[in-house]
């Protein structure tokens, strides 16, 4: 199977030649997959070379000018590294763009924390107005992309701004997103489970059996608080687990602001915060998170205790 | 073009315009040392109205220095973008005019500035961003002051700008010293050095200041580096 990162370039290609309005900007990574969108878009292709902060502040121009900017590198580089320019040149700005990261939260654990950015979502998350879509699978990759650019279907303002954060991990099969709602997977009433984007397959076999609600969130931002008010609502008690593929804790204060008229719980599960200084595989930096579906299960009943078993 | 009472203003009354905000004198030396530049540009260069602020064929002054905007706001005042009556209220709760500018409450501003390093960025963006929608009449211009260019971001911005061929760039330097390292063979040298063209003024000589402005430079983005009296240090440094 394709990544969601081999669809960026393709989706992103169709897209420049359905809409004059698109850019692409980028800084050397990913630049080889634009050869051809290059040659078709000169104008509308742009790599500014190993430059992250003018990658930030040209799309944020390009958005003054009148376009549609998408830009994209590690997310790292596109998030962390020049984050006053996406606060400044973007919101402060008053303009719109569309960030696509690759790299999630450990996509690459050989090449080490340089790469590894589980924390780009908190980072975001200090912001005003951005949305925050976390595919799955690389099918519903294409249609958040889709989404967020705004052509076609379900188009956004073009002064809207989005973040789309791509992993090479993903789920086995695609489910129906659509760039809004959480989707009810499966329902219990002993707890409500959410899981983010790549986090389904494990949360699905983590709770197999089990008397919960699963939802599957792929956007977290805006925070589907009706879903969620729902979903409480038709169980037993008001608990919550959310597992999520960046830092642990991330949509906590969300949660909480969904549920403040109901005495809830909220467990926050997802990457540690401290350094693992480990290589290895992607498998193994789910083990040591505890994010693999064994570990998951152990977690997630002993917070919902006995209700969750059928 | 049509004339109203505003544009009636001149050079000459750009001291009183100045004179009516208060409460920012510790950017006073930064507030004059624009002044010169920013009239030449407004009453000769920039092909912007206040009635066609939003026009795409525009003309772009992107003002990145923006801290010691008091220049900057008794020219748009003077060149009828803002009312002369704002300036008075001049950084108070209820005035659109703060000690940095902000595009979505200044009319004719185009970006909101006053962290440092941002301007530039957000003008190679736009003169792309202008290219790619075939727009290719309308100038781009960016003013920074010559410590800014400590910014790596600017430094981005020149290295790429130039090999790029950006040739609606422009960028407009304050030389007033401040930075605490001078670079070494000069601020033009270093936009040169990108593949800029590049021109060094006396930015107090408004003739000189047009001639750079309007100088040709097929196939290149532009610098003018205007040179003026050295801030005198009040020892509070310039925020980044």
């Amino acid at each position: 199977m394709d990544t969601m990162r081999d669809r960026f370039a393709p989706v992103m290609t169709r897209l420049l030649d359905e809409d004059p309005r698109v850019a692409v900007v980028l800084a050397e990574i990913g630049v080889d997959a634009f050869k051809e969108a290059m040659r078709a878009h000169p104008d509308r292709v742009i790599n500014v070379g190993i430059r992250e902060q003018l990658l930030v502040g040209a799309g944020a121009g390009l958005a003054l000018a009148g376009l549609r900017p998408v830009v994209h590198t590690f997310a790292s580089f596109l998030v962390e590294r020049p984050f006053e320019q996406i606060k400044l040149d973007f919101g402060h700005q008053g303009v719109g763009g569309v960030l696509v990261s690759a790299a999630a939260s450990f996509d690459w654990p050989e090449g080490g924390f340089t790469h590894m950015a589980p924390g780009d979502v908190g980072v975001l998350d200090t912001l005003d107005g951005w949305a925050v879509h976390v595919p799955g699978h690389p099918d519903e990759a294409e249609t958040l992309l889709r989404h967020a650019v705004g052509t076609g279907a379900g188009a956004v303002p073009s002064d809207d701004k989005a973040y789309v954060r791509l992993s090479v991990q993903s789920n086995a099969a695609p489910m129906p997103v659509d760039g809004k709602r959480f989707l009810t997977v499966r329902e219990g009433r002993g707890g409500v489970v959410v899981a983010v984007g790549p986090m389904l397959d494990h949360v699905l076999a983590a709770t197999e059996g089990l008397d919960v609600t699963v939802l599957y969130a792929t956007t977290v931002r805006p925070f589907d608080a009706d879903a969620l008010r729902r979903a409480v609502g038709a169980g037993t008690s008001a608990d919550v687990v959310l597992v999520e593929p960046y830092l642990a804790g991330t949509s906590t204060a969300a949660a909480n602001d969904a549920l403040v008229d109901v005495p809830h719980r909220v467990l926050g599960l997802g990457v540690g915060r401290a350094e693992l200084r480990r290589y290895g595989r992607q498998d193994d930096h789910l083990r040591a998170h505890g994010l693999d579906p064994a570990t998951l299960r152990t977690r997630i009943t002993g917070f919902l205790g006995a209700g969750a078993r059928a | 073009m049509t004339t109203t009472t505003a544009r009636a203003h001149t050079y000459a009354d750009l001291p009183g315009l100045m004179a009516l905000m208060t409460g920012d004198e510790k950017h006073g030396p930064a507030a004059t040392s624009t002044l010169d530049a920013l009239w030449v540009l407004y009453d000769r260069v920039l092909r912007v109205t206040p009635e066609g602020a939003d026009d795409p064929g525009r003309d772009r002054f992107l003002l990145s220095k923006g801290h010691g905007p008091m220049a900057y706001y008794a020219v748009l005042a003077a060149k009828g973008f803002v009312p002369v009556d704002w300036l008075e209220g001049f950084g108070s709760y209820d005035s659109p005019l703060g000690h940095h500018p902000d595009r979505l409450l200044v009319p004719g501003a185009e970006i909101g500035s006053g962290s440092l390093g941002h301007g530039l960025p957000l003008a190679v963006g736009t003169a792309l961003g202008l290219k790619a929608r075939g727009l290719t009449d309308p100038h781009v211009w960016v003013l920074v002051g010559d410590a800014e260019l400590d910014e790596g971001s600017n430094h981005e911005a020149i290295a790429y700008a130039g090999p790029a061929g950006l040739e609606r760039l422009h960028t407009l330097v304050i030389d007033n010293a401040s930075a605490s390292y001078a670079r070494p063979g000069g601020i033009a040298a270093r936009f040169e050095a990108a593949g800029w063209s590049a021109l060094t003024v006396d930015g107090r000589d408004h003739d000189a200041l047009y001639a750079a402005f309007t100088a040709p430079h097929p196939g290149r983005p532009h610098v003018v580096v205007a040179r003026v009296e050295s801030k005198e240090f009040a020892g509070e440094p310039e925020s980044a």
